[in-house]
């Protein structure tokens, strides 16, 4: 595996040619808010947060999709960037109901630590509150689309992971729904094994288990990086 | 207490260099208010720096000329909130989002998924009632509601956003005293939401 | 089908039409096809059979005329000394049938009351190579095309050129994508030629979804054949063994037109392995879309052929080094396409000098809204919209004054009177705020408001954003929000900032195509039109008297006061 050197934020950084530019710059502690991204999936770029300037390039590259390069300069805290960040996380506050102080998951979803981490005090833009669905029956889990970004871990870990292809997403724009089957109810569904995966990588309140109250929740990710790896390299048939 | 609880006595010279602080209660749970009231012994602190001159804690009926800080709780959910927010906004230096509700809009502003003020009037009188259903008519009695229920910042210009709901008592009280020893609060790293 | 073969069927053809008396070309696209032109050809049919003519006379179907707003439209030819002439009837109506069979057919008198006149401006400042075969062809029969030169650039290239040559010949030409971004095809080719896979791909992108569009619909409907020839030249040229077709399902005519072409060119070996008796193979299937404007966007039709939900991805890698099933693909536009078989026939350098200096060739535009003349128009580049407007258009109807242009639809601007006289290219369209886009061209006069032409492409891309990425997503939304507010008089000017704050972030921050450029309406308008929102905000009235003001305000986020119901207190 070759070395490149690129620049960070006018740091020159070291980093081996298979990683993306998110792994470098988590490395070398510089901190990116992502949302969409979670190691062991499959990157998308979708929700726009871990967007960098790279020198040269007059666009915005999702870290978590470039691949690095010998001499590249990126920088990652221009003015511009934050504030971008700033306004896609509003923008999110805005788009449903996160209204905190009645979720299950307060005090322990990724959306709202964001929030504080770009110094988010209030949403300037109007909320939407659009009528969404809130999916009980299964007998353990519960889907509160109310709380839902969008984001597509639950339907890349249940293709990629669990293999079950439960999860998938319906509609265009702001109507867009993930959809249990072909858009039934999840405790109807054939394909679900139940393995949970999808609630544990949930980044917000919109996937949760049954019974629990805010304090006990506690997602656990690990297991992505641990399956992933086992699987590359067939620790399954050593 | 005395001073905090009650209005501050015109012509005391000392009295009058103190701060004037109100705080107004519109489509909130009182939650913030009593979380002000969390501040528990360090409102004997505050008590002789500042004049509580409005709110739901003082027995007065107008909101008053030349206050320094509204400390603003809750949504604008109808005329009356509008109302007393606007003429908060109109006679107060400084105007401080206070709480969840009044930053976001929160619960109260939920019904928002409704259509229409008229829609949640029908469902909230007439499809759940168990007895007599039908909107109360006779006007004065209940103000009237907006269609959406908004956060104060999309009514009036606000000046600080204090999230949380409700925001911890020592959240409420970093906020008063550093507007009393005259810096500007920085909640950047404090913030919490719910 | 060999080279040879082809050449004589091409002769054939071509003495057919000679020597009939005349051939009556009865326009077949959607335009005229809706004003009841299928019910006129069998009538046209019928009366010449009963007038005795029916062996004289060729009569098809063909492709757009272009005068879509004076149809049904029939094209009368003849073959006389060397040369044709053409006559235009417009409005034909059975009454009148009856007579240009009569008199015109019959006794050669044209009956000059019917006719529209071919010295128009409308005729004369156009140019056709993409619609050179519209009159002159019927696009159900493979004949007609090889008649007009068809498959005749497949033939030379397969039989005297080097893939290289064919990437080369385009190259030259200075020939530039039409599906709207306009990046040089030929280095597009040359990329894919060189890229590295087991297997290669072309498409067509034939999604059309702009509103108003339907120049791509156009050409599928009225050439079929000049698309699969165009594909089958990419092919060629980069080293591709199969091609699809991505056309929207709303386009039935078009996808029927397309099957006939397919089944008739993989009969005679025009298409399949072998082509032309040369070692060439190369197939064709169409896919069909479902009909999302995003599917247009080349990473979503990919994910959408190969089976996927049709989201964009970002890029890099490109489709020419990962593309279908992370091979290396070729897509191009219907309209590209189109080009590409004159080109080889004539030469790069001829098509080279039709144009300006960057912008080579013609374009095609669907001329709409406030003009007199709306219909499909080929011009050359560098064309002012002076003219495209004025003589080809036939101006603004009524009497009323013109006051923009938009071009490039949702991903668009609008261009004002100051800058009419604007040579057509990529990089003047560019300057002004607006851009080539496919070619639909929107006319707007002193009635539109501009605030709400913006709201209109807004919503357009509101609904039409696939919901992957947030920004386009959330920020559609909120912008046309905004854009609601102002257009009811409820909008402040801090609404206005947030807005424009809003219309930044979608430019830069965007996923894809759609988000990034869905600001453009709400940019241009604002640029030069910035006081038509300032009356809305400050003045609240609409200057054009479009907007209703103070509409009752039932979104989100109002401080209105509910106004006085019944059920209300
Ligand atoms: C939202 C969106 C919609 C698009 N729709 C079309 C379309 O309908 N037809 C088309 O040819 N290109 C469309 N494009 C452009 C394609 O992505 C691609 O650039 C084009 O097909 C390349 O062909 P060309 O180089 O011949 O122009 C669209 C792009 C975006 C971002
Ligand atoms: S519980 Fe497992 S199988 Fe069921 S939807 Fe979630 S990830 Fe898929
Ligand atoms: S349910 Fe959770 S994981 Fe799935 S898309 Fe929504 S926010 Fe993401
Ligand atoms: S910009 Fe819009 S259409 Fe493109 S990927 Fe993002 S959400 Fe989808
Ligand atoms: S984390 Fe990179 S785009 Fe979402």
């Amino acid at each position: 595996m070759s070395v490149k050197t690129l620049m960070i934020n006018g740091q020159m950084v070291s980093a081996s040619e298979d990683q993306t530019l998110l792994d470098v710059l988590r490395e070398n502690g510089i901190e990116l808010p992502t949302l969409c991204h979670l190691d062991g999936l499959t990157p998308i770029g979708a929700c726009r947060l871990c967007l960098v300037e790279l020198a040269g390039s007059n666009k915005l590259h999702p870290a978590c999709m470039t691949r690095i390069t010998e001499g590249m300069e990126v920088t990652t805290h221009s003015e511009r960037l934050v504030k971008y960040r700033r306004m896609i996380l509003e923008l999110l506050f805005a788009e449903r109901n996160h209204f905190c102080s009645i979720c299950v998951i307060n005090g322990q979803c990724d959306l709202q630590q964001m929030g504080y981490d770009v110094g988010m005090d209030h949403v300037r833009f109007e909320y939407q509150c659009p009528a969404v669905e809130v999916d009980a029956s299964h007998e353990r889990f519960i889907m509160d689309h109310n709380r839902c970004v969008l984001c597509t871990r639950c339907v890349r870990v249940c293709h990629e992971m669990e293999g079950a292809h439960t999860r998938d997403v319906m509609g265009r724009g702001g109507s867009s729904r993930i959809i249990t089957d072909l858009n039934q109810l999840w405790g109807k569904s054939g394909s679900c094994t139940g393995c949970g995966k999808c609630v544990q990588v949930c980044p917000t309140g919109a996937l949760f288990e049954k019974g629990r109250s805010a304090a006990e929740v506690v997602k656990q990710r690990d297991f992505l990086v641990y399956i992933k790896t086992a699987r590359e390299k067939h620790l399954w048939i050593q | 207490m005395d001073s905090i609880m009650g209005t501050e006595t015109p012509g005391n010279a000392n009295h009058r260099a103190r701060p004037r602080i109100a705080t107004l209660w519109l489509g909130g749970c009182a939650g913030c208010h009593m979380s002000f009231l969390d501040m528990d012994e360090r409102l004997m602190d505050l008590a002789p720096r500042i004049s509580l001159v409005y709110g739901p804690l003082v027995d007065r009926k107008e909101f008053p000329d030349q206050v320094d800080v509204v400390l603003v709780e809750g949504a604008v959910a109808n005329e009356d909130n509008l109302h007393h927010l606007q003429e908060a906004r109109k006679k107060s230096r400084l105007l401080v989002a206070f709480g969840d509700c009044a930053v976001t809009g929160n619960v109260t502003s939920m019904r928002n998924t409704q259509s229409s003020a008229g829609v949640v009037m029908d469902r909230s009188f007439v499809e759940n009632a168990s007895l007599h259903p039908g909107v109360p008519r006779s006007g004065g009695i209940l103000p009237r509601l907006l269609d959406r229920v908004i956060p104060v910042h999309q009514a009036v210009p606000v000046d600080l956003f204090l999230p949380g709901c409700p925001p911890s008592a020592d959240l409420i009280f970093y906020l008063i005293s550093e507007l009393l020893e005259g810096r500007s609060p920085d909640l950047s790293d404090k913030l919490k939401y719910g | 089908m060999t080279g040879e073969e082809l050449l004589a069927a091409a002769e054939k053809e071509q003495a057919a039409r000679r020597q009939a008396k005349y051939c009556v070309a009865v326009c077949a696209a959607a335009g005229c096809h809706s004003l009841g032109s299928t019910s006129i050809r069998e009538i046209f049919q019928k009366a010449v059979n009963e007038a005795g003519l029916g062996e004289q006379i060729l009569l098809y179907g063909t492709g757009c005329l272009g005068l879509c707003h004076a149809g049904p439209l029939v094209e009368i030819q003849r073959y006389r000394e060397d040369s044709w002439e053409r006559w235009l009837y417009h409005h034909v109506n059975e009454g009148m049938v009856a007579e240009i069979v009569r008199h015109h057919l019959g006794g050669d008198q044209p009956l000059a009351q019917f006719l529209y006149p071919l010295d128009d401006p409308f005729f004369r400042s156009q140019y056709k190579i993409v619609l050179e075969n519209a009159g002159r062809i019927n696009p159900e029969r493979l004949e007609d095309y090889i008649g007009a030169d068809g498959y005749s650039a497949l033939w030379k290239a397969v039989s005297e050129m080097t893939p290289m040559d064919v990437v080369r010949e385009v190259t030259q030409s200075g020939l530039r994508g039409r599906g709207g971004g306009g990046y040089p095809t030929g280095l597009k080719w040359s990329t894919v030629a060189k890229s590295k896979g087991s297997r290669k791909f072309v498409v067509c992108n034939a999604d059309e979804g702009d509103p108003g569009a339907f120049m791509d619909r156009s050409i599928l409907e009225g050439d079929p054949h000049r698309i699969l020839e165009g594909m089958a030249l990419a092919a060629y040229a980069i080293g591709a063994e199969q091609g699809y077709i991505y056309v929207r399902g709303e386009y039935p005519m078009a996808i029927s037109r397309l099957k006939t072409a397919i089944r008739q060119a993989e009969k005679v070996q025009l298409l399949g392995n072998r082509i032309l008796e040369s070692a060439f193979n190369f197939r064709v299937d169409l896919r069909i879309g479902a009909g999302a404007f995003v599917c247009g966007e080349e990473t979503a039709l990919i994910g959408s052929i190969e089976g996927n939900r049709g989201t964009p991805r970002p890029r890099p890698p490109f489709p020419a080094e990962k593309g279908l099933w992370d091979m290396p693909t070729l897509i191009n536009n219907v309209e590209t396409f189109a080009n590409v078989p004159a080109i080889v026939r004539n030469g790069g350098q001829w098509f080279s000098r039709i144009g300006t200096e960057k912008s080579k060739g013609t374009k095609v535009f669907a001329l709409a809204g406030k003009i007199v003349h709306t219909g499909l128009i080929e011009v050359p580049m560098g064309i002012s919209l002076r003219q495209v407007i004025f003589d080809i258009g036939g101006g603004i109807p009524d009497g009323k004054q013109f006051k923009a242009a938009q071009t490039g639809g949702p991903s668009g601007g609008c261009i004002p009177l100051p800058h009419l006289d604007l040579p057509i290219d990529y990089e003047s369209l560019i300057k002004v705020g607006s851009m080539m886009g496919s070619g639909g061209l929107i006319v707007m006069d002193e009635t539109s408001c501009m605030v709400d032409v913006a709201r209109f492409f807004m919503q357009f891309c509101m609904d039409e954003s696939c919901g992957k990425c947030v920004p386009c997503r959330a920020g559609t939304a909120q912008i046309y929000r905004i854009l609601e507010k102002i257009s009811s008089g409820t909008a402040s000017l801090h609404d206005l900032e947030l807005m424009e704050e809003l219309c930044d972030l979608l430019k830069h921050t965007s996923l894809c195509g759609l988000g990034q450029t869905a600001p453009n309406p709400v940019v241009s308008t604002l640029r030069y039109f910035r006081e038509e929102y300032l009356a809305h905000i400050e003045q609240k009235t609409c200057p054009a008297g479009v907007c209703r003001m103070g509409a009752p305000d039932a979104a989100c986020g109002s401080a209105e006061p509910v106004q006085e119901k019944e059920n209300c207190l």
